[in-house]
């Protein structure tokens, strides 16, 4: 079970004055369970890649397939890979459409042809899942929401059609920070539960560092790292400003201590631990000054 | 001190479908001096674009005013003079786009301004080179991906040189490096030429670098302070669904296990220098 994309390119506008290399011969295989985070620099094709993983763009050369099957073959293919790879788009306006909030993230499970009350028994979890309340917003005009709250719909939306593959551009991109957690959390919770595969394009060294298993950096059309975030955020060679990538908050914190000579070891992650590592750093600094 | 943005009891209410009122500034009140660095942080829905809106009269007050260097926003005859004072980037930047090319797009302001060519060209070149899209010059904005698009609303606005700059959450699709490149730009700009800043972000570590930190919760302001004396608050802000910057959560962290470490760190280097004198 997966999908695969094999030596893709993809331009856009070809022939035309604005045409515009986004990926040339890119390979790669995602795997149900899956957690695989993209980061990049802006315009470096992070967005085009993810488009091609629900069949939304077709490569100008090379195949993708869903579960072996090539998803431009036929009609039929495409209908499915639709139902088993759910995205969430980096601009939510792009796909927020319908008159109410219930509406729009009830518009997925609808269209798999539920019964009208197993659509609002997951249209009622999907919002609750991030955060929103039923009572509060379900007859709104999801454009006339706060930015955060849009991207909560959005996400719902999405969550309620229980995907395969869940594709989040972007998704924590305005939403404040336990907002963010919150989501994130239920995210992993499904993750972890349902066996799907989670690829998430962020700019957000945290949310990858902490949760992606698997890390891919794009720069200029191409992949060029693929490996564990360990491996990359702890590679004095690799030069992250050229992929205008970061360290995540932590290990740049961990990394400054050690640059004012503090003994700690900079991979370390969770809050609580790194605190008793300065503790034992800070004791050990002091025993062995006197 | 003269003062840039004069907020007095201000309220906004939106109404709903059912054409209910939904309050979404409740009483504010807030003092901008000129030259001020002011970070607004608070949740989703708490009223950050709502009260931004009212800075250049997009909204104006339901009750109470909003003055800007002296303007009322209500004055309709003021209206272009508030607009050329507070420039505004706003959350999506597809709204924004206007032209088909970004020169264009970023020369658009500038025009409006009825300045001289050879002066509008001189401010979308520098404006470009700012936010690093020079190269994109000639590209259509709307082509662009999400960040190169942020990036062509910023360098529009910038080219209206405004005394006072409105960022909402203008830097939420950029990369890190590009989000400090354009952090750093509108630093000098605010240090160099007394440009007032009003920065409505999600990211702590931004609003760490403003003179000022105003929080927002349900229509109010609720702190307001500098930056060491609101996130030394840690167990508020987090009750605020925030958060505060990593070497304040450590730091507060540490002193709860009793070591010795001033209240007040809310930067790396600070947390580095407290525990390794
Ligand atoms: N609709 C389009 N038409 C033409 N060119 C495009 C279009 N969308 C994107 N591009 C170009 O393709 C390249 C890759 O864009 P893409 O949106 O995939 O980048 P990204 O990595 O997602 O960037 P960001 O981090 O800013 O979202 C960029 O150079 C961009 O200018
Ligand atoms: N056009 C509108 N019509 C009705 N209600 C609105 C409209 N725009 C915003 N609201 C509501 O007003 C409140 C304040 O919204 P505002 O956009 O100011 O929040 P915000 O602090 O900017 O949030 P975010 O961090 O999500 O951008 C929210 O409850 C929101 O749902
Ligand atoms: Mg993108
Ligand atoms: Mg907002």
């Amino acid at each position: 079970m997966s999908i695969e994309l094999q030596n893709i390119s993809y331009t856009y506008m070809p022939g035309t004055p604005y045409c515009r290399d986004a990926l040339l011969d890119v390979s790669l295989k995602i795997e149900r369970g899956e957690f695989i985070g993209i980061i990049g620099h802006t315009g470096s094709g992070k967005s085009t890649l993810v488009q091609h993983l629900n069949g939304l763009l077709r490569p100008t050369a090379g195949t993708v397939s869903l579960d072996g099957a090539n998803m431009h073959e036929r009609k039929q293919a495409l209908k499915s890979v639709r139902q088993k790879v759910g995205m969430v788009f980096q601009y939510p306006e792009h796909q927020l459409f319908e008159e109410t909030v219930f509406d729009d993230v009830a518009f997925g499970p609808r269209n798999l042809g539920l019964s009208d009350e197993d659509v609002q028994q997951r249209v009622e979890s999907a919002l609750e899942c991030v955060g929103l309340s039923v009572a509060d917003v379900a007859k709104r005009s999801p454009f006339r929401l706060s930015g955060g709250q849009m991207r909560r719909v959005a996400i719902a939306g999405v969550i309620a059609l229980r995907p395969e593959y869940l594709v989040l551009d972007e998704p924590s991109a305005g939403l404040d920070p336990c907002g963010r957690d919150e989501i994130y959390a239920q995210i992993l919770q499904l993750y972890r539960t349902s066996g799907m595969a989670v690829v998430l394009v962020t700019h957000n060294m945290e949310d990858v560092a902490r949760m992606a298993k698997r890390l891919l950096v794009m720069d200029h059309c191409r992949i060029r790292f693929d490996g564990p975030p360990v491996d990359l955020f702890h590679d004095e060679t690799i030069q992250l400003r050229d992929f205008g990538v970061s360290l995540p908050h932590v290990t740049s914190l961990l990394k400054t201590l050690r640059a004012h000579s503090l003994d700690i070891d900079d991979t370390l992650q969770d809050e609580e631990v790194v605190v008793e590592a300065i503790r034992s750093a800070l004791k050990r600094k002091r025993d062995s000054s006197c | 001190m003269t003062i840039m943005l004069q907020i007095k009891d201000l309220c906004h209410s939106y109404r709903n479908e059912q054409n209910e009122t939904l309050p979404a500034l409740d009483h504010v009140s807030l003092d901008v001096a000129a030259g001020q660095f002011l970070a607004v942080i608070g949740r989703n829905g708490s009223g950050k674009s709502t009260l931004a809106k009212h800075l250049n009269a997009l909204l104006v007050p339901d009750a109470g005013s909003c003055l800007v260097n002296g303007m009322d926003t209500r004055n309709t005859a003021l209206l272009w003079d508030v607009r050329q004072t507070v420039g505004m980037v706003f959350q999506n930047p597809d709204n924004q786009i206007v032209a088909s090319l970004v020169e264009e797009d970023v020369a658009f302001g500038p025009e409006n301004l009825g300045l001289p060519p050879a002066e509008i060209q001189r401010r979308v070149t520098d404006s470009l080179e700012m936010v690093g899209m020079t190269e994109y010059r000639l590209h259509a904005p709307h082509l662009l991906s999400g960040g190169q698009k942020q990036r062509v609303a910023i360098a529009g606005v910038l080219a209206m040189k405004p005394r006072c700059l409105v960022l909402d959450e203008s830097t939420a699709m950029l990369d890190p490096v590009g989000r400090s490149e354009v952090l750093a730009a509108v630093c000098k700009l605010h240090r160099q030429q007394g440009i007032t800043v009003v920065l409505i972000t999600h990211f702590m570590e931004e609003a760490v670098e403003a003179d000022r930190v105003v929080v927002m919760d349900a229509g109010r302001i609720i702190m307001d302070g500098d930056p060491a004396t609101v996130f030394s608050q840690v167990e508020c802000i987090r009750s605020l669904g925030l958060d505060v910057p990593v070497a304040a959560d450590i730091a507060a962290r540490l002193r709860q296990k009793g070591i010795d470490i001033p209240a007040d760190i809310i930067r790396d280097e600070e947390l580095a220098v407290a525990l390794c004198r």
